[in-house]
């Protein structure tokens, strides 16, 4: 029973045949026929205040579910809006769909006003992407894409369509199962023989490794890492990514590796004799100088995309395909083993660390960032979602919240995207209404999105915002420390009144300057109704410890200074 | 490291609009080199072939072919490097020839089995066919003469031997073979880039 749709009408449709309740996005002339069609469909559409935050916000709710986050936006600036939340979810692997108005099929190449060749520009920042230009093509385009975006190496795919398409009307049905792409298959499996290869370098290792990367989490492959670990008894090191794939309180689990990472995990990578890499891509922060990581160690990657294989760091045998599927194959050619000295020497290297914990300093009436951190923490149990911008108090979140469940750290780890952290929370909520969820910022990323308070006030959405306020741009400043002589260029930052400008939106505001104020104030917001923003006024000068310098060697780490990690400033109270 | 050469790809991709520039891009993108690009339809319909001719060591090879596999409107890679393959390449080659010297440039012409394909008063154009090589050669003989205008297509390729590089998509030979390729950077063999 053929009925006649509109273009408009059927981009919703085939959102709703996908199970698509959510959409994120901002109107404009190009893509008006869509919202004129969109208040006949099931569907919420969150209204952003810059399409930026739209993608952020499908991105936040693609990693807090692992469903395809869509975001809607017109064409030219709106379109052109949308290319940092696009390359933020290309590098974090992140299934996005995008979808934007196009000037009419005629129109195009004419330089019209608000046309933008989107398509081009988001070539290589997109898995793949389309020009629909006829009615016809939008259904099939659009559950392409909505597959494209899931599977395999999850990614952002990109839909421009013309308005001419979403004025058009046609008769046909469709069915959504009905995906033709002769030249794109997900699914590689190795041959037998690589995997036995796997299997006999893994049970002769003395001192390997498990790298747990972002795949793990992509892959829903956590429980087959935890037993194969257990079984072989092998620990663990986790990527920015990867953290939440494995509890971390898992006795073989040993913490993030890499430019922040723990001391003893990159020390353990430098003696390993076997890296045993699972969904990561020895991105050059978790590397340092390739030429002397990991020098004795072969190495394992498990991947789904091969063209990840040998691309930063030459592996000794690579396995393509979805992990979950590698390991069910993997797992029984290991043997179970005993690694109880090698445990004990990665133990020795650990030290103790309470001599080095800030946790464990007498309040000296200074309020670090850690702090903040480890009560929010203990507080959530850490259970919350924690959604972080990027810098400093990404890294101290990265060390400080110590993550049980998968989805529970959302960050952008990849391209590094300030202003990420807001806007994602808002889609991770609307993915997992019933979580907690936090925002850890500073006060330069906050800045950077902070309009889209305006959206959580109108969407009434419950998060909780914690500004982890420095007056610096403090990551960048922590490089001039190190690298440019303290000449502070540029980042030291003046930043409004959070907690005022909360109220501003209706929303619930608060300032901290002391430690004892912070779990009252955290107490308070969580069990306010409303959005809280805290203003966290930390440690101007505090640095992020340990720390490997962009390119030097991963044994060859910045220490914190032990004992006493204080820096005294100019205008302390 | 292992050694860098020319590395000769056969490429099958759909043929829609923008491909070429997928392609194209991912090249700039991944920082690799392309020497030359030839496209034209193929033996099935829909498909285009592509002859990208770039240079690159073994592991680039076949990470550039894993990123190919990646554009979702390719439809196989073969890179046809070593094994027997015959390359060819087409140049017409606008000579000057006057009265005095368009004899001695028709000789040329045929020792080089090449063909005049057209004839002015001052200048000849030239066709010929065959390995970057002879065409090579075969400009170098006609450079005294006064090369007024040269194309020439970039290099195509084809494996000896009955079977087709586009066989059924559904058996990629491991198209992740990062470990093929430390095999064959022991292989590769820089002299093997043509066979007439």
């Amino acid at each position: 029973m053929a009925s006649m749709r509109t273009g408009a009408q059927i981009i919703w449709e085939a959102l709703v045949r996908e199970g698509v309740s959510t959409v994120f996005g901002y109107p404009g002339g190009a893509i008006l026929p869509a919202y004129d069609a969109l208040l006949e469909y099931p569907i919420r559409h969150v209204l952003v205040r810059h399409e930026q935050g739209a993608t952020h916000m499908a991105d936040g709710y693609a990693r807090a579910s692992g469903e395809v986050g869509v975001a809607v936006a017109t064409s030219g600036p709106g379109a052109t809006n949308m290319v940092t939340g696009i390359a933020t979810a290309m590098l974090d692997s992140s299934p996005l769909l995008c979808i934007t108005g196009q000037v009419g099929s005629k129109l195009i190449g004419s330089d019209a006003f608000q046309e933008t060749d989107v398509t081009g520009v988001t070539l290589p920042i997109t898995k793949h992407n389309y020009l629909v230009s006829h009615v016809d093509e939008i259904a099939p385009v659009i559950h392409e894409a909505m597959y494209v975006a899931r599977s395999g190496r999850p990614g952002p795919v990109l839909v421009d369509i013309t308005k001419d398409a979403q004025q058009g009307s046609t008769e046909g049905d469709w069915d959504p199962q009905d995906v033709k792409l002769p030249g794109y298959r997900p699914d590689l499996r190795a041959s037998d023989a690589e995997y036995r290869r796997a299997a006999d370098l893994l049970n002769s290792a003395k001192r390997p490794i498990i790298f747990a990367g972002h795949g793990v989490l992509l892959s829903g492959a956590m429980t087959q890492v935890r037993e194969l670990a257990e079984r072989a008894d092998i620990p663990i090191a986790m990527t920015l990514l990867g953290i939440g794939g494995v509890p971390a309180e898992h006795p073989l689990n040993m913490g993030m590796m890499g430019m922040h990472g723990e001391a003893w995990v990159n020390a353990a990578i430098q003696e390993a004799d076997l890296l045993l890499a699972l969904g990561m891509r020895f991105d050059d922060r978790v590397t340092g100088n390739v030429r002397t990581y990991a020098p004795n160690a072969r190495k394992i990657h498990i991947d789904i995309d091969p063209a990840e294989f040998n691309k930063n760091v030459k592996v000794d045998v690579a396995l393509a395909g979805d992990l979950s599927a590698v390991l069910d194959d993997l797992a029984p050619l290991v043997e179970a083993g005993d690694r109880a000295a090698w445990l004990a020497t990665i133990n020795d290297m650990k030290g103790d660390v309470s001599v080095r914990d800030i946790q464990n300093l007498p309040d000296s009436g200074h309020l670090y960032a850690a702090h903040v951190i480890n009560d929010i923490w203990r507080m959530t149990d850490g259970r919350a979602i924690v959604v972080t911008d990027v810098g400093q108090h990404q890294m101290w979140e990265a060390q400080y919240y110590h993550h049980r469940d998968p989805r529970t750290l959302i960050t952008s780890g990849g391209l590094g995207t300030m202003g990420f952290a807001l806007p994602a929370a808002i889609g991770a909520k609307l993915a997992r209404p019933d979580a907690e969820v936090w925002v850890v910022a500073g006060d330069g990323g906050f800045q950077m999105t902070m309009a889209e308070l305006a959206t959580i006030a109108q969407e009434k959405i419950k998060i909780n915002v914690a500004i982890i306020n420095n007056g610096y741009l403090g990551m960048v400043r922590q490089w001039q420390e190190f690298f440019y002589e303290r000449r502070y260029a540029a980042t030291p930052l003046l930043s409004p009144d959070f907690a005022k400008l909360a109220e501003c939106f209706g929303l619930g505001g608060a300032t901290v300057k002391t430690r004892r104020e912070v779990e009252p104030t955290v107490e308070r917001a969580r069990a306010d109704e409303r959005t809280v923003v805290i203003d966290f006024q930390v440690e101007q000068e505090d640095t992020v410890y340990p720390m490997v310098p962009a390119g030097a060697d991963l044994h060859n780490m910045i220490r914190r200074p032990s004992p006493a990690p204080i820096v005294e400033t100019a205008d302390d109270e | 490291m292992t050694s860098s050469q020319r590395h000769t790809f056969v490429v099958y991709v759909e043929d829609k609009p923008g491909v070429l520039n997928r392609v194209a891009s991912l090249f700039r993108r991944r920082a690799f080199n392309i020497e030359s690009l030839t496209v034209g339809h193929a033996e099935i319909p829909g498909a285009s072939r592509m002859t990208i001719v770039v240079r690159t060591d073994a592991i680039g090879a076949r990470r550039l072919e894993a990123n190919l596999y990646k554009l979702v409107n390719v439809l196989r890679v073969h890179d046809i490097t070593t094994g027997p393959t015959i390359f060819r390449e087409l140049a017409m080659i606008k000579v000057a020839a006057t009265a005095e010297t368009r004899t001695h440039v028709m000789q040329l012409v045929d020792v080089f089995r090449a063909r005049v394909v057209d004839v002015a008063p001052d200048s000849v154009v030239i066709e010929t066919t065959g390995t970057e090589d002879k065409i090579d050669g075969l400009l170098e003989v006609l450079r005294p003469y006064g090369i007024i205008e040269l194309v020439r297509t970039g290099r195509v390729g084809m494996t000896r031997g009955a079977r087709s590089v586009m066989i059924d998509p559904e058996e990629r030979p491991e198209p992740y073979a990062a470990n093929r390729a430390a095999d064959e950077a022991e292989a590769d063999d820089p002299n093997v880039s043509y066979s007439v």
